[in-house]
């Protein structure tokens, strides 16, 4: 008899354990998953598509879906990483006129705000560094949280004059066009909650 | 004056439909031939990426011509060759002609696969996208491209065969077969021999 509440008790409050779960425990999303995330871009030379990549970059991201204003994202991307979508291309782009590479090792995006937009949407906004130069950026992500997984998905339009990309012969954007595309996928997955 | 009947035939001669498209992409050939030589091995730059466009927009339009071409062609008879021509000549000369125009359809083409298999799309004068049949592949993309210039080295040749025959006919026979596609060659008295 005396047993009976007991162990009511205790699945009442394992049952509102479960169900308070995801907001009590915060579940934070923060372990990028390199093979799964992509960074990847459209250029446009002579009006042609050319898609590229950058195949090696980090993230630092905590992401907490019941706040997610307080979430962090910093990104370092590791410019030798580029494919550009030729061979020629690949060593044209390290050379001082696009990202001098050896100089600028790393492009850097930290982001200062985010900004929930309702449903899956979030507004984040940061500082964007390549080749040295710092500029404010701002981009609508798409988050899909699937377990213990999250993707960010975003796609946004640089320019590369705005960075001194492609200097000297290449600066006419006739040939190879100001925009380019930027599309990424960060997929994280959750670490235990502390 | 010859003895055959029909020699001086002022009739014998292509249309001029099929001597304008002739003309009209031997030139184009000539110079996209040429530009493609030269680009290839430039140093990566804005000159060169707007050369190789040019190159692909001119074999895509030489691509369209031929195919008009090949349709006049087939509903035109061309007319008779020199009754005097041997029996073999005739049939090297068949042979050229149809190597000639498969030629003319298999280098545009390998060079649109060769586009997209590296990546590169091929977007008509820069505005009319044509689709990639294949997919991003280094070493199908390196394949095509010794292909596309293993047919070109091979047109090259045919077409010396096909300049120096000729001229062969002009200067040595005598007789009219290149006057068939360069009428004003034509003696003016209609002494063709």
């Amino acid at each position: 008899m005396k047993s009976w509440p007991h162990s009511l008790v205790l699945s009442c409050a394992f049952a509102t354990l479960v169900t308070l779960a995801p907001t009590a425990h915060a579940i934070e999303f923060n372990q990028l998953q390199l093979g799964k995330s992509s960074l990847s871009f459209v250029s446009k030379q002579m009006n042609v598509p050319v898609e590229g990549q950058f195949k090696s970059f980090r993230s630092r991201l905590a992401y907490d879906p019941a706040k997610p204003a307080a979430a962090k994202a910093e990104l370092e991307i590791d410019m030798a990483s580029i494919d550009a979508g030729s061979k020629d291309a690949n060593d044209e782009v390290a050379g001082k006129a696009w990202f001098n590479t050896k100089a600028f090792p790393v492009a850097k995006f930290v982001a200062t705000s985010v900004k929930p937009l309702g449903g899956n949407r979030l507004e984040v906004a940061g500082k964007m560094t390549i080749k040295g130069k710092t500029l404010d950026l701002s981009t609508p992500i798409t988050v899909t949280q699937q377990g213990n997984t999250a993707s960010f998905d975003g796609s946004l339009v640089l320019k590369r004059a705005d960075y001194g990309i492609g200097d000297g012969i290449w600066a006419d954007f006739g040939t190879v066009a100001n925009e380019v595309q930027i599309k990424f996928r960060l997929v994280a997955t959750a670490a235990a909650a502390k | 004056m010859s003895s055959r009947p029909a020699a001086p035939n002022p009739d014998n001669s292509y249309t001029f439909t099929a001597i304008g498209l002739h003309w009209l992409i031997a030139l184009a050939i000539i110079g996209s031939f040429a530009l493609g030589f030269y680009m290839a091995d430039l140093p990566i730059s804005p000159q060169k990426l707007r050369f190789y466009s040019w190159h692909k927009w001119a074999g895509v339009t030489i691509f369209l011509f031929v195919v008009l071409r090949l349709g006049w062609r087939l509903a035109h008879r061309p007319p008779e060759l020199p009754a005097a021509m041997p029996a073999w000549q005739r049939s090297v000369a068949a042979a050229t002609h149809v190597l000639l125009y498969l030629l003319m359809v298999a280098v545009p083409l390998s060079g649109w696969l060769m586009s997209s298999a590296k990546g590169f799309q091929t977007v008509w004068f820069g505005v009319l996208p044509l689709p990639d049949l294949l997919a991003k592949n280094e070493a199908l993309g390196d394949l095509l491209q010794a292909l596309h210039r293993l047919l070109n080295y091979g047109m090259a040749a045919i077409v010396f065969a096909h300049l120096g025959a000729a001229l062969k006919h002009h200067f040595i026979d005598r007789d009219d077969v290149l006057a068939r596609m360069l009428p004003f060659l034509r003696n003016p008295s209609g002494d063709t021999r």
